[in-house]
């Protein structure tokens, strides 16, 4: 589904990313943690090419990220993205950040659109709030909707970075509750979190990142069990005795 | 001791207020092209289309290095020649309303679109990369996500901007155009009471312009920011 071949990538001298490279299978949820400033959300943005680079393809669901034939807006209107702070847009109702996209990328009809948005959003357990403004939504509340916002498009595979690490401590299972259901439907899955709890629980892989390196990619058993690199162990003892 | 005499005044009122249309004409005009005209130099600016981005950055800061009032006499000059060519038009057709309109639109886009331009940026980038995320275009994430935002930040510096233009229509007397001050002007010279017209022109736009400008302190208020 997603194909990441020797991506390298430069901000002018410094390198961000250095040959990474791996696979995401259909309905597969690949987890992808490591230190601040590794590169995670560089290499997550690769991937809708919100973020160009100079070496290496990404290949979505058969289509190459660097051709520059591909039209990028509608492979990106395939692919959802959920980012840390939310995005919605904050002169639109709650509503409409469901039903733009729809309309305007996808071109379904107004009613078609609003119907979809509004079965998204009661399954986010919002359905009450449709009509407010994001600014009137707890953080928990507008990361819903904005997950809400990303399955409208219907995506083939969803990319998540750092979706809780912007929220109050209490507001982040209701986000997590949505993702690890979205998980059990088999939604295919590249997730950028510190969260260990939900990689436990739906992760098939773990991918950790060191200075724009890949430095483990292992099954989340092996993951959790041994991993290999020093880095890795002692990333993990950290943020797991927290 | 002068003195003071306010009677041509009342009579001349019909004949001000045809001058005050002609100013807020010149105003809506300017505004409206200006900031159409100011959009897309800022849009053009901030591209990476390396061309494009030096068009605008030198149109802006040619305009902001002359003075209005040359600008004007510019187009004085051109517009009526350009206008005859293009349209075949009469060569004892008035085309001084026309060229002020141009004139001042071009001139204040090169302000509006400084101020869009920062109004613009003003915009978090994460909402660029959500518009581009759901599948929009470069045109569509504008238009729909980043200018609406930008310009509900930038209402309050766009109507400070038109109180100036109104204020600046006075410069058309240079064309001898009867805006509202060249009309106080003629009136005054016409009946040698020019210091009172002149007087009655300033109260005018001191009302006007202290009224807007309060408004817009309380809508910058109100929006609580
Ligand atoms: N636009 C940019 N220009 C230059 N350097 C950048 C730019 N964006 C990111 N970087 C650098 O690239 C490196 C990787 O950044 P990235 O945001 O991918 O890290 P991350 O792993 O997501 O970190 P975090 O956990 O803090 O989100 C960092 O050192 C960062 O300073
Ligand atoms: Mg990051």
């Amino acid at each position: 589904m997603i194909s990441i071949k020797n991506v390298s990538k430069w901000y002018g001298a410094f390198q961000v990313l250095k040959d990474c490279s791996t696979e995401i299978q259909k309905g597969e949820v690949v987890v992808v943690c490591g230190p601040s400033g590794s590169g995670k959300s560089t290499l997550i943005k690769c991937v809708n090419a919100l973020e160009p680079f100079q070496q290496g393809d990404i290949v979505v669901n058969g289509i190459s990220v660097a051709d520059a034939k591909t039209n990028l807006p509608r492979l990106r209107a395939r692919v959802g993205m959920v980012f840390q702070h939310f995005e919605l847009f904050p002169h639109m109702t709650i509503t409409e950040n469901l039903t733009i996209a729809q309309t305007k990328v996808l071109g379904r009809s107004k009613e078609e659109a609003t119907q979809k948005g509004l079965k998204l959003l009661d399954r986010v357990g919002l359905k009450a709030h449709a009509d407010k403004y994001p600014g009137q939504l707890s953080g928990g509340q507008q990361q819903r909707v904005a997950i809400a916002r990303a399955l409208s498009m219907d995506p083939i595979c969803m990319l998540f970075d750092e979706p809780t690490s912007a929220l109050d401590p209490e507001m982040i299972n209701e986000v997590l509750d949505v993702m690890v259901e979205l998980a059990h439907e088999g939604m295919t899955m590249m997730v950028v979190t510190h969260e260990m709890g939900f990689a436990r629980k739906v992760a098939h892989r773990v991918i950790f990142m060191d200075q724009g390196r890949i430095v483990e990619d292992a099954k989340k058993e092996e993951f959790f069990g041994t991993p290999r690199s020093e880095r890795a162990q002692l990333f993990l003892s950290k943020i797991l005795h927290h | 001791m002068y003195e003071y005499d306010w009677s041509s005044i009342p009579g001349a009122l019909p004949y001000l207020w045809e001058g005050m249309k002609v100013s807020l004409e010149i105003t809506f005009v300017a505004i409206v092209a200006g900031i159409v005209w100011g959009t897309l130099l800022a849009m053009m600016r901030l591209s990476n289309l390396g061309p494009l981005s030096w068009f605008a950055a030198g149109y802006v800061n040619l305009f902001r290095s002359v003075p209005l009032v040359m600008v004007l006499l510019w187009f004085f000059l051109i517009v009526p020649q350009f206008l005859r060519a293009v349209l075949g038009l009469d060569p004892t057709t008035d085309t001084r309303l026309a060229s002020a309109m141009v004139g001042f639109a071009l001139f204040e886009a090169a302000y509006y679109s400084e101020i869009i331009r920062a109004g613009i940026q003003s915009v978090p980038k994460g909402q660029v990369a959500a518009a581009y995320a759901l599948g929009m275009t470069y045109g569509q994430a504008m238009r729909l996500v980043i200018l609406p935002q930008a310009f509900r930040n930038m209402v309050p510096l766009l109507l400070t901007q038109a109180i100036i233009l109104f204020q600046d229509t006075s410069l058309v007397y240079v064309s001898a155009l009867a805006d509202f001050f060249g009309a106080a002007y003629k009136v005054g010279e016409r009946d040698g009471r020019l210091v009172e017209l002149l007087l009655f022109a300033g109260a005018v736009y001191f009302v006007i312009c202290y009224s807007a400008s309060y408004v817009v302190k309380r809508l910058h208020q109100g929006n609580g920011s």
